[in-house]
């Protein structure tokens, strides 16, 4: 008999491997720690507490990596299941008479490819921590923040190593909530507060996509673990191939029919979900907002992890993804489409970290065309070079507005780089890395992605290969030529900020400018781990990235191989992406080299309108507002004011008590207590009763049914009845106190009924009536 | 194990309440203690519950002793996995709410804890009754109590409040007592012997058309306590005017009332209404799911904007019960559960800095996270248990809740719609709650008033630390609870399912025979197999 001891804790099963469960709860301890206790903790205190946290996640990732990578290709997962989070049970389905059960597991696995973000999640963030011990030296709170930052961790490393879509969900929410944390760190501002609010609630709505997503899943595959997920996705694909629902109408003679995959619809709402989470469009606005944080948070979650998330997930689910041809479609294209788009308005921006978060946004959209074209390996790869540049380049920019005391607008910047080496060099080692200059890590992963959009072709895209490659051209173009851009802005020719400000300038401490070091190495160095490009210059360098990832998520996937008459034109795309990339570099060096670019403005005085408009972000953040937010406002108002005070209180409600109110008054007319009235009120009523009594009142209703007619006359007190039913003037009946009667005619036709009524007193009334006997039918 | 523990429960409170009666008004400290006493005493009497609770459906330590024999009536009380919570949610929110109104209810004292410990006695009386003349009997003894409390001990419009508060109510518990009395005179008419009991009348089954009546008399009464939209504009008032305590009680227990009296006799008592009404008012819980979030939103009152909140999270109870699906169902009872500790701890929220300040307008406030930290940091805990965070509890019964419409496509036409719909709600969710906390707790201090607010003292505290953990409880490890919940509304489910199947085509109310029920098992149903993917309607 099972009691309460039901809990099914299982640390005697023999495959747990127990390392994950301190990478991923040391920061979780901390964030406690420091979140309760921090108010009385010294600065120091927390600063360690925080980072030796992390750190030790870190080292303990390197060994959990390590002792994956000692594992045969094919065995190479390591589980933890610490319990049975909840069943839930669903009707019957497949077929079977009994409802089936999915239980989920509080599980963490690691493979290849979260083993893969756990290094950058715990990497990358160990050295931003490390530098937050810097650059919020001064800030009156440091509990609270390296409280949020570990949350943020704990929930990143939930994120990435969750067993099942519903415990990566824990950590896909945690990380939003993290991030709605720390965006809104300085909450005294109200913009902040209100930017951290907007960042959670727009990921919201694509998180209802990722739920709807799940269900989709949980009713199709009945599992929910991504291991058994893959199972039956590879061995009854049709579970996941079968319609979705049917939506076959006619329209103006064209018959319309869409029957979309089952794989395709939830591919796309789990899509939503990561749009919302990785800034795509439409659910893109909440990003540059979120820059309102401290400068860390932008590098840590809006550049390096939590906006990757999405492009992740994509990769988790490669499975279902590349069972839908069209579902893939939509994520490329989102993808390419917001890689322009944010770049565009990357151009116009001022504020350094405003041109770096559209920058993000923009890089996110090359990520997710690689995983959108099912080149996983590569989006991946971009995710990791990414993280190494955009962290470096934010950091970078957090120690020039340290320096510049919290201004952030690059027209008032310039000659920062004799007072800020460590950071200049740091800085541009990121900008040619992002802007792809040749070999350096961004140039590697980037034109990966160019190649794959081109190449991964199986003939069912017609003809968006070319246009997904022009339009990753043009963001290149654009990339290249904004961070030069910025670049030069900040650091080039003469400074443009006032004395004070410029007598205090001075280079970062060593714990801000260590991990710019290390990420700027990492910029330019990483892409050594898989040069793709150099494949194409005849170079056989080893793929150590593809070679690690490639078995577990791609490989064996005909549907986005690379297509081998492609292969031409590789060469001529790797010297293309180089000459644009360079081109643009120039094109920056010649206008903005000294400082803001007298060419430039007027460009943009030549098209005002256009250039207002890129400036002030395509407006879209007004087109919401204008449409979703306005209308939902609108109904909350007609819900409250129209429907619950008008026509629920003030009609129904109010309504009957008022006409129970009415009823009361004018009943109460009646009882006016006056005797008089009352004896008057009486004589009548009796007189009334008086005058029926004696006065006979009648009425009858004949009924004919074939050949017999059934009378049935009113009641009366004391009444008596006689028929007479032929209308000869002789009754038929003697007086009686039967009300009922019936009469058989002999003949068909009319014949009238009489009846008379005589009451107690010998009073008698008469009443007569004509009735039809129908003949008989001639044959 | 306690003898006659049910009985004990429902009597220690009510006995308490006597004897309050007959202590001397002189001496406040001591009838505080008393009442803290008594019910405490009951909530560890509750916990009594808990030892056995798993393994098996239906009805444990059942209690009956004859009351009016010639009408079949008689006192019968029972527990199954799913009342027991509902039971340990009121014993334990009622110390709770007897600490918050420690210091805050200073006038009628004697009155005020008579009324508490009755109204305790009642609910659990509620919950446990298993004959439907003692349900009623308990079910109008909670009025009282409660109608007292708004009207004696309530803010400035407390008459309006509590006599719409008890007209409402009323006028659909009556319209559930003739049903109650014509439903019984049915089972007296075709067993030949007058019962007022549940499990004898869940054995009778009645033809489609006299079910619905008497559904709708019986769903009136449930609906107006829910509060289902469009029958809530009396749970704002109420909320507004009654003292902190009394919110708290209204939120976390008298408003399950509604949808445990769905899930046990509403439902089970008239399957086939149940069916042909499930999308009717699974579409008017999706009504009232965004209409009451956004009408929550717009509110300048934090106190009315907690009280459309509860609007909006009883709409997902309501469309768990009404997809007749068990993860459906499980989810609408942990919901329940989920609902109780987030919302009364939000109005116990709200009543601290009412305390301090005697307003409850939002923009009075603002910056307060500054001022009063642990209580910002608390109030977050429980508005992301509100809106359903992973890891919180909230999540969890959303999930299933969601889930179970989903997979609903025996009771709705396009059930996923209704699922995304209603998932629609959990966006709007975060939008008024964290509007909320934004306007109370982030940007600058405005109001120099706030600048003196002290933090959490330690009775707000240990109010409120139970709640804090219960979320987290039920968000990281729901398995025991769900489990006790899932194999009585599982079994609740399959019961109603097949009664559908029976009471189809009924011209005639019958019997069922013992065992018959089983003997229909699910593969009947296999006649329309709707396959996963392809449910009975697309979207």
């Amino acid at each position: 008999m099972p009691g309460l001891n039901e809990i099914s804790l299982r640390p005697g099963a023999p495959d747990q491997y127990w390392l994950l469960l301190p990478i991923v709860l040391l920061p979780a301890l901390g964030a406690l720690v420091n979140g309760l206790f921090g108010s009385r903790l010294k600065r120091d205190t927390i600063h360690t507490l925080a980072c030796a946290m992390v750190f030790t996640s870190f080292a303990l990732s390197v060994v959990a990596f390590l002792q994956l990578a000692a594992l045969p290709h094919e065995a190479r997962h390591l589980t933890y299941r610490a319990y049975e989070w909840f069943t839930v049970t669903l009707p019957a389905a497949f077929g079977s008479a009994q409802d089936y059960r999915i239980p989920i597991d509080v599980a963490f696995r690691l493979d290849p490819l979260a083993a893969t973000m756990l290094l950058v999640v715990t990497g990358v963030g160990s050295l931003i921590h490390l530098y937050s011990t810097g650059y919020m030296a001064h800030d009156e709170s440091p509990g609270r923040f390296f409280s949020y930052m570990n949350l943020f961790t704990f929930a990143m490393l939930v994120l990435v190593l969750g067993e099942s879509l519903p415990v990566m969900f824990v950590g896909w929410e945690g990380v939003g909530l993290c991030s709605y944390l720390l965006i809104g760190f300085w909450f005294d501002k109200d913009e902040n507060a209100k930017a951290g609010m907007k960042a959670f609630i727009v990921n919201r709505i694509g998180d209802l996509g990722f739920l709807v997503g799940i269900f989709l899943l949980a009713l199709s595959l009945g599992v929910l673990s991504f291991p058994e997920m893959e199972q039956v996705a590879a061995h009854a694909p049709t579970q996941l191939t079968k319609p979705a629902f049917d939506l076959s109408f006619s329209l103006f003679g064209w018959d319309i029919a869409w029957r979309p995959a089952i794989a395709t619809i939830a591919a796309i709402c789990l899509f939503v979900g990561a749009a919302g989470k990785s800034a795509q469009l439409p659910l893109y606005v909440w990003l540059p907002d979120a820059m309102a944080g401290p400068t860390p948070v932008s590098a840590l979650i809006h550049a390096a992890t939590m906006v990757t998330a999405g492009v992740y997930m994509v990769a988790r689910m490669h499975f279902l993804f590349v069972l839908t041809a069209s579902g893939m479609a939509v994520v490329a294209v989102t993808g390419a489409l917001t890689a322009v788009f944010a770049a565009t308005i990357a151009l116009t921006q001022n504020d350094i970290k405003k041109v770096l978060a559209y920058s993000t946004v923009s890089q996110l959209g090359y990520m997710f065309v690689a995983v959108g074209v099912g080149a996983h390996v590569t989006g991946v790869f971009h995710v990791v070079t990414h993280a190494f540049f955009k962290a470096c380049l934010f950091l970078g920019a957090g120690s020039v507005i340290v320096a510049m005391h919290h201004r952030q607008d690059i027209r008032e910047m310039g000659g920062l780089k004799a007072l800020m080496p460590r950071t200049r060099w740091t800085f541009l080692a990121a900008t040619l890395a992002i802007a792809g200059f040749p070999f350096t890590s961004g140039f590697f992963s980037k034109d990966a992605i160019l190649w794959h959009a081109l190449a991964r072709d199986s003939g069912r895209y017609g003809i968006l290969p070319p246009i997904l490659l022009t339009l990753l051209l043009a963001g290149a173009a654009l990339t290249a030529f904004y961070m030069f851009r910025l670049y030069f802005l900040v650091f080039g020719g003469e400074s443009r900020a006032d004395e004070d400000t410029l007598a205090h300038i001075k280079e970062s401490p060593s714990s801000m400018t260590l991990p710019l070091v290390v990420l700027g190495a990492l910029s330019i160095a990483a892409g050594l781990l898989n040069p793709e490009a150099l494949h194409a210059l005849g170079l056989n360098v080893p793929l150590t990235f593809e070679g690690w990832l490639a078995p577990g998520i791609e490989e064996g996937v005909p549907a986005v191989g690379i297509a081998e008459m492609r292969k031409p034109f590789e060469l001529p795309l790797v010297g293309a992406s180089s000459v644009i990339a360079l081109a643009a570099m120039g094109f920056a060096w010649i206008w903005y080299r000294r400082g803001p670019s007298a060419e430039a403005e007027r460009l943009a005085a030549r098209v005002p309108g256009l250039y207002a408009l890129v400036l002030d972000k395509w407006r879209i953040d007004e087109l919401y507002e204008a449409t979703i937010v306005r209308s939902l406002r609108w109904l909350a108002r007609a819900g409250h004011e129209a429907i619950d005070k008008l026509l629920i209180d003030g009609i129904m409600v109010h309504g009957v008590a008022g006409a129970v109110n009415l009823t009361g008054r004018v009943v109460r007319l009646v009882q006016t207590g006056r005797v008089q009235v009352y004896a008057m009120a009486m004589a009548l009523g009796t007189l009334g009763i008086l005058y029926k009594l004696a006065v006979p009142s009648t009425d009858f209703e004949a009924r004919v049914d074939g050949r017999s007619v059934t009378v049935n006359a009113a009641e009366g007190a004391g009444y008596e009845y006689r028929w007479d039913f032929d209308g000869d003037g002789r009754w038929d009946t003697q007086f009686g106190a039967e009300r009922r009667a019936e009469h058989r005619y002999r003949k068909a036709g009319r014949h009238e009924v009489r009846l008379e009524v005589r009451n107690a007193f010998t009073r008698s009334v008469g009443e007569h009536e004509v009735v039809v006997r129908p003949g008989r039918r001639r044959r | 194990m306690i003898p006659h523990l049910l009985t004990a429960l429902i009597a220690v409170p009510a006995l308490g309440a006597i004897a309050i009666l007959f202590c001397p008004r002189q001496t406040p400290r001591f009838l505080r203690y008393f009442a803290m006493a008594v019910s405490l005493a009951t909530f560890g009497l509750s916990l009594y519950l808990l030892p056995g609770s798993l393994g098996r459906a239906g009805f444990r330590l059942e209690e009956t002793v004859s009351w009016i024999p010639s009408l079949g009536i008689r006192y019968h009380v029972g527990v199954d996995g799913i009342s027991m919570w509902l039971v340990l949610l009121t014993t334990l929110t009622t110390p709770i709410a007897l600490l918050a109104s420690w210091e805050s209810i200073q006038s009628r004292l004697k009155e005020y804890l008579f009324s508490f410990l009755l109204l305790e006695s009642a609910m659990i009386g509620t919950f446990l009754a298993l004959d439907l003349f003692l349900f009623y009997v308990f079910w109008e003894l909670m009025l009282i109590p409660m109608y007292l409390i708004i009207g004696v001990w309530g803010g400035g419009r407390r008459i309006y409040a509590a006599v719409k508060f008890f007209l409402y109510t009323m006028a659909g518990s009556l319209l559930m007592l003739a049903a109650i009395l014509y439903l019984t005179s049915q089972y007296d008419t075709v067993a030949g012997k007058a019962s007022f009991d549940y499990l004898d009348l869940t054995r009778l089954l009645l033809p489609p058309d006299t079910q619905l009546w008497l559904y709708l008399a019986f769903a009136l009464a449930f609906a107006i306590k829910v509060p289902m939209w469009p029958l809530h504009t009396w749970l704002p008032d109420a909320h507004v005017e009654a003292p902190t305590a009394g919110s708290v009680i209204l939120a976390a227990v008298l408003l399950k009332m509604g949808t445990y009296g769905f899930l046990r006799f509403a439902i089970p008592l008239f399957p086939n209404a149940a069916h042909t009404l499930g999308p009717t008012i699974g579409g008017l819980a999706i009504a009232g799911i965004i209409l009451g979030a956004l009408v929550a939103w717009r509110q300048p009152d934090a106190k009315k904007l907690v009280a459309y909140s509860s609007v909006s999270h009883m709409g997902f109870v309501m469309l768990g019960l009404m997809a007749m699906t068990t993860a459906g169902a499980v989810g609408a009872v942990l919901q329940m559960l989920n609902h109780g500790v987030a919302t009364g701890a939000l109005f116990l929220l709200v009543g601290v800095v009412y305390d301090r300040r005697h307003t409850r307008l939002i923009e009075e406030y603002g910056g307060i996270a500054k001022i009063m930290p642990a209580y910002a940091a608390v109030f977050a805990v429980i508005m992301l248990a509100s809106i359903g965070l992973p890891g919180t509890g909230g999540f969890v019964g959303e999930l299933m809740i969601l889930l179970g419409t989903f997979s609903a496509w025996r009771a709705f036409e396009m059930p996923r719609l209704f699922a995304l719909l209603a998932g629609t709600g959990v966006i709007l969710g975060a939008v008024y709650m964290l509007s909320l906390y934004r306007r109370m707790f982030f940007g600058p201090v405005r109001n120099e008033a706030n600048r003196t607010l002290g933090d959490l003292v330690g009775r707000e505290a240990i109010c409120l630390a139970p709640l804090v953990a219960l979320v987290f409880v039920m968000g990281l490890y729901p398995r025991p609870v769900i489990a006790r919940i899932e194999q009585d509304a599982r079994q609740t489910i399959e019961d109603v399912r097949a009664k559908q199947r029976l009471g189809r085509d009924l011209t005639e109310a019958r019997l069922l025979e013992p065992g018959e029920l089983s003997r229909t098992g699910e593969s009947i149903d296999l006649e329309v197999p709707a396959p996963p993917g392809v449910p009975g309607g697309g979207q």
